[in-house]
C-alpha cells in the first residue's frame, strides 16, 4: 500500500465519482441526529459544508474568528467561478475543464480529484442560481460568461467584480437558515487553538472565545477544517488580516500530513507596494486581463523617465511599448496563467524596465475603451476601477493602472485523500486549506469552484462514508483526559506568549519575517536562498519566543495575543515551505527554482524525478520532518510541457 | 502629516468609556486610515500600553468588518468607501480627528471601537435567504431573468453588512440593511415564492432586536459605502404592505 493512500476508487476516470457514490456507506436519518460534526471556518467551503450537513440532519457546530460568517475572506474574491456548462457553445466540456486545470497546475495535481471537481462544477452554478445569487446576465436573461487565464473557452460565471461576495452570501444564507432551524450552532469570534485526538481519531477541538478569552472544549464525531490558506505568512499579501495557518498547523503537529507547502500562488495583478507602513496588498481581478493590455517601456531610458515623472505613459508611442506577454506568448497573450504572468513581470522589472517604484508594470485599458466605449468598461470593471482610484489616487480610465505580483493563494495545504480526509481519521480538510486540486498553480476562477465543490457536493457524501462506522460511538464527555491535555497545552502556550514581555511587537516581527520569506522563498528560489531560509527561520523562531511583546491579558479582546499565536505558526510554516521547495528539484507552476530553467527563462519541469505530491509528516520539535511521496499517475491526460506560446 | 486623534476607549461592554487624545506624526498621505491606527498602536505597544481595538479584516472594502465613526460620519469623509479604504490624503495636515465606534443600542460596544453586530446575523437567520437545500435544483439557465431585474438585484446584493446605515440613522433603523436583502430576493423569480414570509419575518426580527423606525431622512443612503439606494426601502415597504394585506 502507498503511504499515504489516496483511496482513489477503481474504474475509468469519468465513472469514479459515480461509482463511489453508488457504493459508499450512508448514514440513516435517525442516526444522523446522533452524530456531531465540527466545521472550522465559514468561507465558501466551510459555510457550504456546514449548511449542507445541517440540511442532511447532522448536528453541526461551526466556528469563525470573524464577528460574522459572512466576513470570511472568500468574500473578497472578485473575478468569477468556472464551470463546464458550455453555454457559449465554444467547445467546453467536463473533460476540457479537467484538462485545463491539470495543465494549468503544471501536472502536479491528482487526476481523479480534478476530474470530480470539473464534474460537479455545473451543479454549483445551478445551486447558486437557485439561492438567488445575482450572476451577470445577457439581454436574453440567460447567464453571461467571461474568459480567464489558462483557458481558451469562456466558462467563467461572475457577479460584477464581486463574485466571491455573492457566492459567500449565498452560502451564508443557507448556513443561517440551518442556524435558524437549530441544526447548526454558530460560534463567532472564536478561534480554534488545538485538535483533540482520541484513540487515533479526531474527536474535537479546543477554542478561545476572542472576546472573553475563555478556553472551551468541543466534541465532534468528525472535525472539518475549512480555514483557508497560510499566505499571510508573507505579511504583505492579498489575504485578510486575520487569515492564518494555525488550525492546519495544529493538525499537522498532531499527525496530519502537510502537502506541497511551497506551492503558493503569486497573483500577477495586484496594486504595487508603496510604503513601509503598508499592511496589505489589494488584488485587481484577473478578469481585467480580458480587456487590459500589460506593457512596460521598450527602452530603459523611457522606464527611467516614467519612474522619475519626466514622462507620462501616454507620451510613449506604440513602438516604444513592449507588450511583453503578447510578445512572448502569442497564443494566450495577456491571458497566460498566473505563474507565467507573474514571472514575466518580475523578469521585466528585474531587467530595469519597471515603472512606478521600479516594481510595477502597466495594465492599460485605453485600447479597450476605444474599442468598446467607457460605459462597457465601467459596467465590467467599475468597482475595481473605483477601488484602484481610492487606493492609488489615479484614474485608470485616463492613465494605465500599475500592477505587480503579490501573494494570493495557497495550493499547498493539508494532504487529503479522495474522501478529503487527512491522514488523521475523522479529520477532513476542504477548500483552500487542503492541497488537492490545483497542483503547482491554480487557474483563475477555480478557487471558488473548489471551495463550493468540496462543501456542497463532495464532503457531504464522503464524510458519511466515514461516519457510517461511527453510529455506535456515543457523544464523548469533554472531561476526558485527551480534552484536558489539549486544553492545558493551549493554555500553556498563551501563558508563555504573554510572559515573554520582550521588545518587539508582533507586527514588527511579522513584517521582518514576511520580507525574508518573500525574498528567500518567494517568486524565485534557489538552493542557496532556501538553505539560508531554513537557517534563518530557525533563529527567528528562537528570537520570537524570547523577544515578543504583547500588552494586555488573556481575559479580554486582545488582538496582539491572537496575532502572536498566528505569527509563531507562520514562522514554522515558512520553514517547512523552504524545506519543501528545497527538495523539489525542478521548476513547476508557481515553484521556480533558478537552477531549473530553459534557455529562454521558462520553468523546467522534471517529470522523471518529481512527479509526486510531497507529503510532510511532523516528527517533533527537535527533529526534521519526514517526507512521503505520493506518486502522481496520469492515465487520461498526456503529459506535456506547458506551452502558452503557440 | 501630523494629526491629533480623539479616540473612544472603553475596556469592555460593562465599563465606562472616555475619549483619549493621541498624537501621530510623519504620516504619509498615501497611508490608509487603518494603517495610521496601526502606527498609533505601535507607539502604544512600544510603551507597553494596550493598543486601540478596532474591527477590520479584508482591508479592501468588501468584508464589512471595519466601521468607524470618523468626525461624525460613518466611514469618514470620503464617499462610497469603507473605513479601510479611506486614505490620509483626505485630511489636512494638523487636523484633529474624532474616532468613535458605531453608535446605537442594537450594536453594543465590546471594547474600544469594536461593536457587536450580531443582530444582523439574526435578521438574516430569520429569513434572508431562499429556502433551497443543496442538490435537486434546476439547470441555471432554466430560469431566465431579465437583465434589468438581475442588475437591480445585484445593486441590492452589494450590501456588505457593515452597519453604517444603522450608525448614520438618528433612529438606529436597520431598514436599508433589511431592504437590501428583501429587494434582492424579491426581484428574482426564485425569491418570489417566499417573498411574503420573508419580509414579515425579517421586519419582525428587526423590530424585536430594538432597531428604530425609518423616517425617510436618507442618512443611510448617504453613508452607505456600497451606495445602496433608499429606493430599496420603498420596495421593502411595498413588499411588506402586500404581504400584510393580500
Amino acid at each position: 500500500m502507498i503511504k499515504p493512500d489516496p483511496r482513489i476508487p477503481e474504474g475509468p476516470l469519468a465513472e469514479k465519482w459515480t461509482r463511489f457514490k453508488a457504493t459508499q456507506k450512508l448514514v440513516s436519518p435517525s442516526n444522523k441526529r446522533k452524530l456531531d460534526i465540527i466545521v472550522v471556518g465559514t468561507g465558501l467551503a466551510g459555510a457550504s459544508a456546514a449548511a449542507s450537513l445541517g440540511e442532511l440532519g447532522f448536528n453541526v457546530k461551526v466556528f469563525c474568528y470573524q464577528d460574522s460568517p459572512r466576513r470570511a475572506h472568500s468574500i473578497a474574491a472578485q473575478g468569477g467561478i468556472n464551470a463546464a456548462k458550455n453555454y457559449r457553445n465554444d467547445g467546453d466540456s467536463i473533460y476540457r475543464l479537467f484538462y485545463d486545470t491539470i495543465k494549468g497546475g503544471d501536472f502536479r495535481a491528482r487526476e481523479a480529484n480534478v476530474y470530480r471537481l470539473a464534474e460537479v462544477s455545473n451543479n454549483i452554478i445551478d445551486q447558486c442560481v437557485a439561492q438567488g445569487v445575482p450572476f451577470a446576465r445577457e439581454y436574453s436573461g440567460l447567464l453571461d460568461n467571461r474568459s480567464f487565464g489558462g483557458a481558451q473557452v469562456s466558462r467563467t460565471f461572475y457577479a460584477r467584480g464581486q463574485t466571491g461576495q455573492q457566492l459567500l452570501l449565498g452560502a451564508y444564507g443557507a448556513l443561517m437558515r440551518q442556524v435558524n432551524e437549530g441544526n447548526v450552532t454558530l460560534y463567532t469570534r472564536t478561534e480554534m487553538l488545538n485538535l483533540v485526538i482520541i484513540e487515533g481519531k479526531a474527536r474535537g477541538i479546543i477554542t478561545r472565545n476572542l472576546i472573553t478569552g475563555k478556553i472551551e472544549r468541543h466534541f465532534g464525531h468528525a472535525v472539518v477544517l475549512a480555514t483557508g490558506g497560510y499566505g499571510r505568512a508573507f505579511f504583505l499579501s492579498t489575504m485578510a488580516m486575520g487569515a492564518n495557518g494555525s488550525a492546519v498547523w495544529t493538525a499537522y503537529k498532531k499527525g496530519a500530513f502537510f502537502a506541497n507547502p511551497s506551492f503558493v500562488q503569486i497573483h500577477p495583478t495586484c496594486i504595487p507596494v508603496h510604503g513601509d507602513f503598508q499592511s496589505k496588498l489589494t488584488l485587481m481581478s484577473e478578469s481585467l486581463r480580458n480587456d487590459g493590455r500589460i506593457w512596460v517601456p521598450r527602452k530603459k531610458e523611457d522606464a527611467e523617465a516614467l519612474r522619475n515623472g519626466t514622462k507620462k505613459p501616454s507620451d510613449l508611442t506604440e513602438e516604444d511599448r513592449d507588450y511583453y506577454l503578447e510578445r512572448r506568448y502569442p497564443a494566450f497573450g495577456n491571458l497566460v496563467p498566473r505563474d507565467v504572468a507573474s514571472r514575466a513581470a518580475k523578469e521585466r522589472c528585474d531587467a530595469g524596465y519597471g515603472v512606478g517604484s521600479g516594481l510595477a508594470v502597466y495594465l492599460d485599458f485605453s485600447d479597450a475603451i476605444k474599442r468598446l466605449g467607457k460605459k462597457i468598461i465601467e459596467e465590467r470593471y467599475g468597482n475595481l476601477f473605483q477601488m484602484y482610484e481610492k487606493i492609488v489616487d489615479q484614474n485608470p480610465y485616463e492613465t494605465p493602472m500599475m500592477i505587480y505580483p503579490a501573494i494570493h493563494y495557497c495550493m499547498g495545504g493539508l494532504w487529503v485523500d479522495y474522501h478529503l480526509m487527512t491522514t488523521i481519521p475523522g479529520l477532513f480538510s476542504i477548500g483552500e486549506c487542503n492541497f488537492s486540486d490545483h497542483g503547482a498553480n491554480r487557474l483563475g476562477a477555480s478557487a471558488l469552484m473548489q471551495g463550493l465543490a468540496d462543501g456542497y457536493f463532495i464532503l457531504p457524501y464522503t464524510i458519511q462514508h466515514y461516519l457510517a462506522d461511527e453510529i455506535l460511538t456515543p457523544r464523548m464527555p469533554v472531561t476526558l483526559p485527551e480534552f484536558e491535555n489539549a486544553e492545558s497545552e493551549s493554555k500553556e502556550r498563551i501563558h508563555k506568549l504573554l510572559n515573554i514581555k520582550g521588545k518587539q511587537s508582533v507586527d514588527q516581527f511579522h513584517r521582518k519575517f514576511g520580507l525574508m520569506l518573500w525574498e528567500l522563498v518567494g517568486m524565485s528560489r534557489s538552493q542557496n536562498t532556501l538553505k539560508k531560509a531554513i537557517n534563518e527561520f530557525a533563529k527567528l523562531r528562537e528570537e520570537f519566543w524570547h523577544d515578543i511583546k504583547i500588552p494586555g491579558s488573556n481575559d479580554e479582546l486582545n488582538p496582539e495575543l491572537e496575532k502572536a499565536g498566528r505569527v509563531a505558526d507562520f514562522i514554522e510554516i515558512g520553514e517547512l515551505m523552504a524545506r519543501d521547495a528545497l527538495q523539489r528539484h525542478e521548476s513547476c507552476g508557481c515553484h521556480f527554482r533558478e537552477e531549473y530553467q530553459t534557455d529562454d527563462g521558462e520553468a523546467k519541469r522534471n517529470d522523471e524525478d518529481c512527479m509526486y505530491v510531497a507529503a510532510w509528516e511532523y516528527k517533533g520539535h527537535e527533529n526534521e520532518p519526514l517526507l512521503h511521496k505520493e506518486p502522481l499517475i496520469y492515465e487520461n491526460i498526456k503529459l506535456q510541457t506547458r506551452n502558452y506560446k503557440i | 502629516m501630523n494629526f491629533t486623534l480623539k479616540i473612544w476607549r472603553q475596556e469592555s461592554a460593562k465599563s465606562k468609556g472616555k475619549f483619549v487624545v493621541y498624537n501621530v506624526s510623519n504620516i504619509s498621505p498615501d497611508c490608509s486610515f487603518l494603517e495610521m491606527l496601526d502606527i498609533l498602536n505601535q507607539q502604544l505597544i512600544d510603551k507597553f500600553e494596550k493598543p486601540v481595538c478596532f474591527d477590520h479584516d479584508c482591508r479592501e472594502g468588501i468584508c464589512g468588518a471595519c466601521g468607524l465613526y470618523i468626525n461624525g460620519r460613518p466611514h469618514g469623509p470620503d464617499e462610497d468607501i469603507t473605513t479601510c479604504q479611506l486614505h490620509m490624503r483626505r485630511f489636512k495636515d494638523g487636523d484633529t480627528i474624532v474616532i468613535e465606534p458605531w453608535r446605537g443600542r442594537p450594536f453594543p460596544v465590546i471594547k474600544d471601537l469594536v461593536v457587536d453586530r450580531n443582530a444582523f446575523d439574526k435578521i438574516i437567520a430569520a429569513g434572508g435567504y431562499i429556502s433551497v437545500s443543496t442538490g435537486g435544483v434546476p439547470d441555471a439557465n432554466a430560469i431566465p431573468i431579465p437583465r434589468e431585474d438581475a442588475d437591480l438585484a445585484m445593486d441590492a446584493a452589494a450590501c456588505i453588512g457593515c452597519g453604517a446605515c444603522v450608525a448614520a440613522c438618528k433612529n438606529t433603523s436597520a431598514m436599508l440593511f433589511v431592504a437590501a436583502k428583501v429587494s434582492q430576493l424579491a426581484r428574482l423569480p426564485q425569491g418570489r415564492i417566499e417573498a411574503k414570509e420573508r419580509v414579515i419575518k425579517m421586519v419582525a426580527k428587526m423590530d424585536e432586536l430594538g432597531f428604530g423606525s425609518c423616517t425617510n431622512t436618507g442618512a443611510c443612503e448617504a453613508e452607505c459605502p456600497k451606495n445602496i439606494s433608499i429606493s430599496h426601502i420603498a420596495k421593502l415597504n411595498r413588499e411588506y404592505i402586500k404581504a400584510k394585506i393580500f
